[in-house]
Protein backbone atom coordinates (compact mmCIF):
# COMPACT_ATOMS: atom_id res chain seq x y z
CA UNK A 1 0.00 0.00 0.00
CA UNK A 2 0.94 3.79 -0.48
CA UNK A 3 3.09 4.81 2.63
CA UNK A 4 1.89 8.46 1.61
CA UNK A 5 -2.06 8.33 1.63
CA UNK A 6 -3.07 4.36 1.72
CA UNK A 7 -4.70 4.26 -1.29
CA UNK A 8 -2.87 0.95 -2.67
CA UNK A 9 -0.90 1.91 -6.15
CA UNK A 10 3.03 2.08 -6.15
CA UNK A 11 3.00 -1.62 -7.14
CA UNK A 12 0.40 -2.83 -5.25
CA UNK A 13 -2.56 -1.63 -6.58
CA UNK A 14 -4.59 -3.81 -8.84
CA UNK A 15 -2.84 -5.22 -11.94
CA UNK A 16 -4.46 -6.94 -14.69
CA UNK A 17 -2.59 -9.18 -17.54
CA UNK A 18 -3.31 -11.49 -19.57
CA UNK A 19 -1.43 -14.83 -19.61
CA UNK A 20 1.94 -14.06 -21.19
CA UNK A 21 2.07 -10.64 -20.30
CA UNK A 22 4.51 -9.03 -17.98
CA UNK A 23 4.08 -7.22 -14.76
CA UNK A 24 5.36 -3.62 -14.58
CA UNK A 25 6.78 -3.01 -11.73
CA UNK A 26 5.59 0.72 -10.99
CA UNK A 27 1.94 1.53 -12.02
CA UNK A 28 1.16 3.54 -15.27
CA UNK A 29 -2.04 5.55 -13.56
CA UNK A 30 -0.55 8.46 -12.14
CA UNK A 31 -0.79 9.29 -8.53
CA UNK A 32 0.06 12.90 -7.54
CA UNK A 33 0.17 13.43 -3.95
CA UNK A 34 -0.25 16.98 -1.93
CA UNK A 35 4.08 17.36 -1.60
CA UNK A 36 3.78 18.94 1.56
CA UNK A 37 3.23 22.52 0.07
CA UNK A 38 0.10 23.94 1.91
CA UNK A 39 -2.48 26.12 0.06
CA UNK A 40 -1.24 29.96 0.33
CA UNK A 41 -3.37 31.69 3.06
CA UNK A 42 -5.33 34.62 2.47
CA UNK A 43 -4.00 37.75 4.26
CA UNK A 44 -7.08 39.43 4.71
CA UNK A 45 -9.34 37.91 7.30
CA UNK A 46 -11.88 36.15 7.02
CA UNK A 47 -14.81 33.93 8.78
CA UNK A 48 -14.31 30.06 8.78
CA UNK A 49 -18.19 29.16 8.33
CA UNK A 50 -18.77 26.22 9.34
CA UNK A 51 -21.52 24.78 6.98
CA UNK A 52 -23.65 21.03 7.65
CA UNK A 53 -23.52 18.80 4.61
CA UNK A 54 -26.33 16.58 4.63
CA UNK A 55 -25.29 14.03 2.47
CA UNK A 56 -26.67 10.64 2.88
CA UNK A 57 -24.60 9.01 0.34
CA UNK A 58 -23.70 5.35 0.29
CA UNK A 59 -19.98 4.85 0.85
CA UNK A 60 -20.67 1.97 -1.85
CA UNK A 61 -22.32 3.86 -4.26
CA UNK A 62 -18.77 4.04 -6.54
CA UNK A 63 -18.93 0.53 -6.33
CA UNK A 64 -22.28 0.11 -7.25
CA UNK A 65 -22.70 2.67 -10.01
CA UNK A 66 -19.39 0.83 -11.91
CA UNK A 67 -21.20 -3.02 -10.97
CA UNK A 68 -24.56 -1.69 -12.74
CA UNK A 69 -22.71 -0.48 -15.68
CA UNK A 70 -21.23 -3.48 -15.70
CA UNK A 71 -24.72 -5.95 -15.66
CA UNK A 72 -25.79 -3.79 -18.53
CA UNK A 73 -23.04 -4.61 -20.58
CA UNK A 74 -23.61 -8.37 -19.71
CA UNK A 75 -26.96 -8.42 -20.57
CA UNK A 76 -27.16 -6.28 -23.47
CA UNK A 77 -24.46 -8.94 -24.71
CA UNK A 78 -26.24 -11.65 -23.35
CA UNK A 79 -23.52 -12.68 -21.00
CA UNK A 80 -24.43 -14.75 -18.31
CA UNK A 81 -21.69 -13.85 -15.63
CA UNK A 82 -20.86 -15.66 -12.35
CA UNK A 83 -18.72 -14.25 -9.27
CA UNK A 84 -17.10 -17.42 -7.60
CA UNK A 85 -16.45 -17.14 -4.03
CA UNK A 86 -14.86 -19.23 -1.55
CA UNK A 87 -12.19 -19.43 1.23
CA UNK A 88 -8.91 -20.16 0.24
CA UNK A 89 -8.33 -24.08 -1.22
CA UNK A 90 -12.28 -24.74 -1.96
CA UNK A 91 -11.54 -25.73 -5.17
CA UNK A 92 -12.75 -22.93 -7.02
CA UNK A 93 -10.26 -23.16 -10.02
CA UNK A 94 -10.45 -26.85 -9.87
CA UNK A 95 -14.02 -26.76 -10.41
CA UNK A 96 -13.73 -24.17 -12.94
CA UNK A 97 -10.52 -26.06 -14.82
CA UNK A 98 -13.81 -29.22 -14.89
CA UNK A 99 -16.42 -26.95 -15.69
CA UNK A 100 -14.73 -25.49 -18.49
CA UNK A 101 -13.03 -28.51 -20.07
CA UNK A 102 -16.12 -30.48 -20.31
CA UNK A 103 -18.10 -27.51 -21.61
CA UNK A 104 -16.23 -25.76 -23.50
CA UNK A 105 -17.25 -27.29 -26.52
CA UNK A 106 -20.90 -26.19 -26.50
CA UNK A 107 -20.64 -22.68 -24.38
CA UNK A 108 -18.09 -20.02 -25.20
CA UNK A 109 -16.74 -19.07 -21.97
CA UNK A 110 -14.53 -16.20 -20.35
CA UNK A 111 -13.03 -16.09 -17.42
CA UNK A 112 -11.81 -13.32 -15.15
CA UNK A 113 -8.95 -14.59 -12.03
CA UNK A 114 -8.63 -12.68 -9.15
CA UNK A 115 -5.86 -13.25 -6.94
CA UNK A 116 -3.59 -11.18 -4.69
CA UNK A 117 -0.56 -12.76 -6.80
CA UNK A 118 0.59 -14.48 -9.46
CA UNK A 119 -0.72 -15.53 -12.96
CA UNK A 120 -0.97 -19.21 -11.51
CA UNK A 121 -4.62 -19.36 -11.81
CA UNK A 122 -4.65 -17.37 -15.17
CA UNK A 123 -1.90 -20.06 -17.14
CA UNK A 124 -4.17 -23.09 -15.26
CA UNK A 125 -7.10 -21.52 -17.23
CA UNK A 126 -4.97 -20.54 -20.44
CA UNK A 127 -3.72 -24.17 -20.80
CA UNK A 128 -7.29 -24.85 -21.65
CA UNK A 129 -6.85 -22.50 -24.66
CA UNK A 130 -10.45 -19.84 -22.78
CA UNK A 131 -9.68 -16.64 -22.84
CA UNK A 132 -8.35 -15.25 -19.75
CA UNK A 133 -7.48 -11.91 -17.54
CA UNK A 134 -6.16 -12.31 -14.45
CA UNK A 135 -6.45 -9.36 -11.98
CA UNK A 136 -3.61 -9.49 -9.19
CA UNK A 137 -5.32 -7.26 -6.42
CA UNK A 138 -1.87 -6.51 -4.74
CA UNK A 139 -2.67 -6.63 -1.11
CA UNK A 140 -6.44 -6.30 -1.69
CA UNK A 141 -8.64 -9.09 -0.49
CA UNK A 142 -11.57 -9.00 -2.68
CA UNK A 143 -12.20 -7.57 -6.87
CA UNK A 144 -14.52 -4.44 -6.64
CA UNK A 145 -16.35 -3.38 -9.95
CA UNK A 146 -14.29 -1.53 -11.05
CA UNK A 147 -11.63 -3.76 -11.83
CA UNK A 148 -14.08 -6.53 -13.66
CA UNK A 149 -14.71 -3.56 -15.75
CA UNK A 150 -11.20 -2.87 -16.89
CA UNK A 151 -10.61 -6.46 -16.99
CA UNK A 152 -13.92 -7.19 -19.02
CA UNK A 153 -12.69 -3.86 -21.74
CA UNK A 154 -9.67 -6.25 -22.49
CA UNK A 155 -11.22 -9.33 -22.31
CA UNK A 156 -13.83 -8.52 -25.85
CA UNK A 157 -16.20 -10.88 -25.30
CA UNK A 158 -18.82 -12.19 -27.90
CA UNK A 159 -22.31 -12.78 -27.36
CA UNK A 160 -24.15 -15.09 -25.60
CA UNK A 161 -21.18 -16.49 -23.65
CA UNK A 162 -20.92 -17.21 -19.47
CA UNK A 163 -18.15 -14.91 -17.80
CA UNK A 164 -16.79 -16.69 -14.69
CA UNK A 165 -15.28 -14.35 -12.46
CA UNK A 166 -12.88 -16.05 -9.55
CA UNK A 167 -12.89 -13.96 -6.61
CA UNK A 168 -10.06 -13.73 -4.09
CA UNK A 169 -10.01 -16.62 -1.92
CA UNK A 170 -11.48 -15.24 1.12
CA UNK A 171 -15.16 -15.74 2.57
CA UNK A 172 -15.68 -12.16 4.37
CA UNK A 173 -14.41 -8.98 2.18
CA UNK A 174 -15.91 -9.99 -1.46
CA UNK A 175 -19.27 -10.55 0.34
CA UNK A 176 -19.96 -6.60 0.34
CA UNK A 177 -18.90 -5.57 -2.99
CA UNK A 178 -21.35 -6.60 -5.99
CA UNK A 179 -19.46 -7.22 -9.42
CA UNK A 180 -22.33 -7.10 -11.59
CA UNK A 181 -22.67 -10.48 -11.94
CA UNK A 182 -25.47 -12.26 -12.68
CA UNK A 183 -25.79 -14.76 -10.04
CA UNK A 184 -22.72 -15.46 -6.75
CA UNK A 185 -21.86 -18.83 -6.34
CA UNK A 186 -20.33 -19.44 -2.59
CA UNK A 187 -18.52 -22.72 -2.87
CA UNK A 188 -17.26 -24.69 0.14
CA UNK A 189 -15.68 -27.97 0.59
CA UNK A 190 -16.39 -30.96 3.17
CA UNK A 191 -12.99 -30.39 4.22
CA UNK A 192 -14.50 -26.94 6.20
CA UNK A 193 -16.56 -27.00 8.98
CA UNK A 194 -20.12 -27.42 9.03
CA UNK A 195 -20.91 -24.32 10.82
CA UNK A 196 -19.26 -21.94 8.33
CA UNK A 197 -22.37 -20.67 6.95
CA UNK A 198 -23.17 -18.92 10.07
CA UNK A 199 -19.81 -18.40 11.22
CA UNK A 200 -19.03 -16.23 7.74
CA UNK A 201 -23.15 -15.39 7.21
CA UNK A 202 -22.37 -12.57 4.75
CA UNK A 203 -21.51 -14.36 2.16
CA UNK A 204 -23.89 -16.90 2.33
CA UNK A 205 -26.48 -14.57 2.50
CA UNK A 206 -25.57 -12.24 -0.87
CA UNK A 207 -24.79 -15.63 -3.14
CA UNK A 208 -27.59 -17.28 -4.98
CA UNK A 209 -26.11 -20.82 -5.30
CA UNK A 210 -24.16 -23.17 -2.72
CA UNK A 211 -21.94 -25.79 -4.20
CA UNK A 212 -20.48 -28.17 -2.05
CA UNK A 213 -17.16 -29.40 -3.50
CA UNK A 214 -15.09 -32.53 -2.37
CA UNK A 215 -17.67 -35.05 -1.84
CA UNK A 216 -15.18 -37.50 -2.89
CA UNK A 217 -13.59 -37.13 0.43
CA UNK A 218 -17.00 -37.65 2.52
CA UNK A 219 -15.30 -40.99 3.93
CA UNK A 220 -13.05 -39.75 5.33
CA UNK A 221 -14.17 -36.19 6.92
CA UNK A 222 -16.21 -35.74 9.75
CA UNK A 223 -18.95 -33.37 8.74
CA UNK A 224 -22.36 -33.75 8.12
CA UNK A 225 -23.81 -32.19 4.84
CA UNK A 226 -27.39 -32.06 5.89
CA UNK A 227 -26.49 -29.65 8.85
CA UNK A 228 -24.05 -27.56 6.33
CA UNK A 229 -27.22 -27.12 4.33
CA UNK A 230 -29.68 -26.20 7.10
CA UNK A 231 -27.18 -23.90 8.32
CA UNK A 232 -26.77 -22.05 4.97
CA UNK A 233 -30.64 -22.39 4.77
CA UNK A 234 -30.72 -20.67 8.33
CA UNK A 235 -28.62 -17.72 6.50
CA UNK A 236 -30.33 -17.59 3.23
CA UNK A 237 -33.63 -19.49 2.53
CA UNK A 238 -33.24 -19.09 -1.43
CA UNK A 239 -29.88 -20.89 -1.10
CA UNK A 240 -29.83 -23.66 -3.90
CA UNK A 241 -27.11 -26.62 -3.47
CA UNK A 242 -25.05 -28.45 -5.98
CA UNK A 243 -22.97 -31.57 -4.08
CA UNK A 244 -20.22 -32.20 -6.45
CA UNK A 245 -16.65 -33.39 -6.52
CA UNK A 246 -14.47 -31.50 -9.30
CA UNK A 247 -11.96 -34.22 -8.87
CA UNK A 248 -13.74 -37.40 -9.66
CA UNK A 249 -16.58 -35.37 -11.83
CA UNK A 250 -19.72 -36.82 -9.09
CA UNK A 251 -22.36 -34.41 -9.08
CA UNK A 252 -20.70 -32.29 -12.00
CA UNK A 253 -23.93 -32.67 -14.33
CA UNK A 254 -26.71 -31.15 -12.16
CA UNK A 255 -24.43 -28.27 -12.40
CA UNK A 256 -23.82 -28.09 -15.69
CA UNK A 257 -27.36 -29.04 -17.05
CA UNK A 258 -28.04 -25.69 -14.28
CA UNK A 259 -25.12 -23.66 -16.16
CA UNK A 260 -26.40 -24.88 -19.45
CA UNK A 261 -30.76 -23.65 -18.80
CA UNK A 262 -29.20 -19.97 -17.50
CA UNK A 263 -27.61 -19.62 -21.05
CA UNK A 264 -30.55 -20.66 -22.58
CA UNK A 265 -33.06 -18.65 -20.31
CA UNK A 266 -30.79 -15.67 -21.11
CA UNK A 267 -31.41 -16.49 -25.03
CA UNK A 268 -34.57 -16.64 -24.44
CA UNK A 269 -35.22 -13.16 -22.43
CA UNK A 270 -33.87 -11.16 -25.41
CA UNK A 271 -36.78 -9.02 -26.12
CA UNK A 272 -37.55 -8.95 -30.11
CA UNK A 273 -39.35 -5.30 -29.57
CA UNK A 274 -40.99 -3.98 -32.69
CA UNK A 275 -41.59 -0.50 -32.42
CA UNK A 276 -44.66 0.86 -33.62
CA UNK A 277 -45.94 4.22 -35.26
CA UNK B 1 -9.85 -6.18 5.87
CA UNK B 2 -12.47 -4.58 3.41
CA UNK B 3 -12.81 -1.82 5.83
CA UNK B 4 -9.83 -0.22 4.40
CA UNK B 5 -11.17 -0.36 1.38
CA UNK B 6 -14.65 1.31 3.14
CA UNK B 7 -12.71 4.06 4.61
CA UNK B 8 -11.18 5.10 1.48
CA UNK B 9 -14.77 4.99 -0.31
CA UNK B 10 -15.38 7.34 2.88
CA UNK B 11 -12.28 10.02 2.05
CA UNK B 12 -13.07 9.84 -1.32
CA UNK B 13 -16.87 11.06 -0.88
CA UNK B 14 -15.37 13.96 1.69
CA UNK B 15 -13.27 15.00 -1.22
CA UNK B 16 -15.73 14.95 -3.70
CA UNK B 17 -18.54 16.85 -1.02
CA UNK B 18 -16.10 19.62 -0.08
CA UNK B 19 -14.79 20.36 -3.56
CA UNK B 20 -18.32 21.06 -4.72
CA UNK B 21 -18.70 23.67 -2.05
CA UNK B 22 -15.36 24.80 -1.84
CA UNK B 23 -14.83 24.09 1.36
CA UNK B 24 -11.45 24.02 2.84
CA UNK B 25 -11.28 20.63 5.15
CA UNK B 26 -13.83 18.56 7.08
CA UNK B 27 -14.73 19.20 10.46
CA UNK B 28 -16.67 16.82 11.74
CA UNK B 29 -18.34 13.51 9.85
CA UNK B 30 -21.08 11.75 10.51
CA UNK B 31 -21.00 7.86 9.81
CA UNK B 32 -24.37 5.16 9.79
CA UNK B 33 -23.51 2.16 10.41
CA UNK B 34 -25.93 -1.06 10.91
CA UNK B 35 -24.91 -3.75 12.88
CA UNK B 36 -25.95 -5.82 9.80
CA UNK B 37 -23.57 -4.03 7.51
CA UNK B 38 -20.70 -6.71 7.55
CA UNK B 39 -18.62 -3.68 8.74
CA UNK B 40 -16.59 -4.26 12.13
CA UNK B 41 -16.54 -0.97 13.54
CA UNK B 42 -13.10 -1.89 15.26
CA UNK B 43 -11.52 -2.65 11.92
CA UNK B 44 -12.42 0.47 10.31
CA UNK B 45 -11.05 2.57 13.44
CA UNK B 46 -7.89 0.79 13.10
CA UNK B 47 -7.32 1.88 9.39
CA UNK B 48 -9.10 5.21 9.92
CA UNK B 49 -5.69 6.76 10.68
CA UNK B 50 -3.88 5.77 7.70
CA UNK B 51 -6.41 5.92 5.16
CA UNK B 52 -7.33 9.49 6.44
CA UNK B 53 -3.96 10.90 6.31
CA UNK B 54 -2.97 13.81 3.83
CA UNK B 55 -6.85 13.93 3.12
CA UNK B 56 -9.79 16.69 4.06
CA UNK B 57 -10.74 14.19 6.82
CA UNK B 58 -7.13 14.64 8.81
CA UNK B 59 -8.64 16.54 11.57
CA UNK B 60 -12.28 15.75 11.46
CA UNK B 61 -14.09 14.18 14.18
CA UNK B 62 -15.84 11.01 12.98
CA UNK B 63 -19.22 9.95 14.76
CA UNK B 64 -20.40 6.72 13.79
CA UNK B 65 -24.13 6.49 14.11
CA UNK B 66 -24.63 2.45 15.12
CA UNK B 67 -28.22 1.33 13.62
CA UNK B 68 -29.41 -1.89 15.22
CA UNK B 69 -30.93 -4.30 13.02
CA UNK B 70 -34.39 -5.18 12.43
CA UNK B 71 -36.34 -7.47 10.69
CA UNK B 72 -39.75 -8.75 9.23
CA UNK B 73 -41.50 -12.12 8.58
CA UNK B 74 -42.47 -12.86 5.44
CA UNK B 75 -44.34 -15.71 6.71
CA UNK B 76 -46.37 -13.92 9.93
CA UNK B 77 -45.27 -10.57 9.48
CA UNK B 78 -43.70 -10.41 12.77
CA UNK B 79 -41.51 -7.24 13.53
CA UNK B 80 -38.15 -8.44 15.48
CA UNK B 81 -34.78 -6.78 16.54
CA UNK B 82 -32.05 -9.31 14.57
CA UNK B 83 -28.42 -9.46 16.02
CA UNK B 84 -27.46 -11.48 13.13
CA UNK B 85 -28.36 -11.78 9.73
CA UNK B 86 -29.42 -15.58 10.48
CA UNK B 87 -31.46 -14.82 12.92
CA UNK B 88 -35.06 -16.29 12.46
CA UNK B 89 -38.41 -15.20 13.73
CA UNK B 90 -38.91 -15.75 16.95
CA UNK B 91 -42.80 -16.13 16.76
CA UNK B 92 -42.99 -18.89 13.99
CA UNK B 93 -38.90 -20.01 13.45
CA UNK B 94 -39.31 -19.01 9.77
CA UNK B 95 -35.69 -17.81 8.10
CA UNK B 96 -37.49 -15.84 5.43
CA UNK B 97 -37.53 -12.54 6.58
CA UNK B 98 -36.88 -9.00 4.74
CA UNK B 99 -34.32 -7.30 6.72
CA UNK B 100 -36.28 -3.48 7.29
CA UNK B 101 -32.77 -1.64 9.07
CA UNK B 102 -29.31 -2.66 10.17
CA UNK B 103 -27.87 -2.73 6.64
CA UNK B 104 -26.84 1.09 6.43
CA UNK B 105 -23.55 2.05 5.24
CA UNK B 106 -23.54 5.72 4.74
CA UNK B 107 -22.21 8.92 5.45
CA UNK B 108 -24.79 10.89 6.30
CA UNK B 109 -23.67 14.47 6.75
CA UNK B 110 -20.24 16.83 6.71
CA UNK B 111 -19.52 19.41 9.15
CA UNK B 112 -17.36 21.75 6.48
CA UNK B 113 -15.18 24.68 6.64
Amino acid sequence: MCGTCGCGTDGNGPIILKPGEHKHMHSHNEHHHHDGHSHSHHDHSHEHKHKVLEIEQDILQNNQVLAARNRGYFEAKNIFALNLVSSPGSGKTSLLERTLADLKDEIPFYVIEGDQQTLNDANRIDALDIPVIQINTGKGCHLESDMVYDAVKKLEMQNDSILMIENVGNLVCPSMFDLGESKRVVIISTTEGEDKPIKYPDMFHTSDICIINKIDLLPYVNIDVNKLKNYALQVNPNLQFFEVSATTGDGMEAWYKWLKSKKQKAKSLKPHIKFKR
Amino acid sequence: MHELSIALGIVKIAEDETAKVNAEKVTKIELEIGVLSGIEIDSLNFVWKSAVQDSVLEKAEKEIIIIEGRGKCIDCDTEFDMENIYDCCPNCNSNFKGILKGKELKVKALEVI
